[in-house]
């Protein structure tokens, strides 16, 4: 357990921005990992992505790290921003965007913005 | 397993008495539920410090593949 632990630890702080999810960025596996994979790909976000399904350590150690009980989970420059609700509200308030400047997280204002029209 | 749309409303009026709960079954198959709960405590917490709250309240319903209650949208915010 202290291994996944170390490991989260060392993913979320090695890279700025990190999503842990059921699935791959690419293809994910479960509807809410989509959902906030889909808001970072449109954004264009250079984020990492980890598949929980893929270690059971991993995927409980997540949950302690952050005592958060669900998947995905975001984390930006090492702090824990939310999960899949939040993530949707902060999307739409601009909050996202916001918490991106303030950690020079490169992303297209352009595109949040059509996220924001296609969901007024 | 599921979870009823009472039990839910139950676990989470008891640990915030006085908030305003709403409640909605998304699928109707007692798995995938929506949840708003307004409440004063909330004042000054942040959403992860919020819905961090109604989580513990729910008593690990929400644990991984053998809890109770697979989908939980959850909405949290204090009265206006």
């Amino acid at each position: 357990m202290t291994d996944s632990k170390d490991q989260i630890d060392q993913t979320v702080k090695a890279n700025d921005v990190v999503l842990f999810m059921k699935g791959t960025k690419t293809m994910p596996q479960c509807g809410f990992s989509s959902r906030v994979a889909g808001v970072l790909n449109f954004m264009g976000v250079d984020y990492m992505d980890v598949n929980v399904l893929a270690d059971d350590g991993i995927r409980q150690g997540i949950k302690d790290f952050s005592d958060w009980p669900t998947i995905p989970q975001l984390y930006v420059k090492g702090e824990f921003v939310g999960g899949c609700d939040i993530i949707t509200e902060m999307t739409l308030s601009g909050e996202l965007d916001q918490l991106f400047e303030t950690n020079g997280v490169v992303y297209d204002k352009d595109a949040a913005e059509k996220i924001r029209e296609a969901n007024a | 397993m599921a979870i009823t749309l009472t039990e839910l409303e139950t676990l989470l009026t008891e640990s915030f008495p006085q908030a305003k709960v709403t409640i909605t079954d998304l699928a109707g198959d007692g798995n995938h539920y929506a949840a708003e709960v307004i409440d004063e405590s909330f004042r000054g917490k942040n959403r992860v410090q919020q819905q961090r709250a109604v989580y513990a309240a729910l008593k690990g319903k929400m644990d991984g593949a053998h809890g109770e209650l697979h989908a939980l949208a959850l909405t949290t915010k204090a009265p206006e």
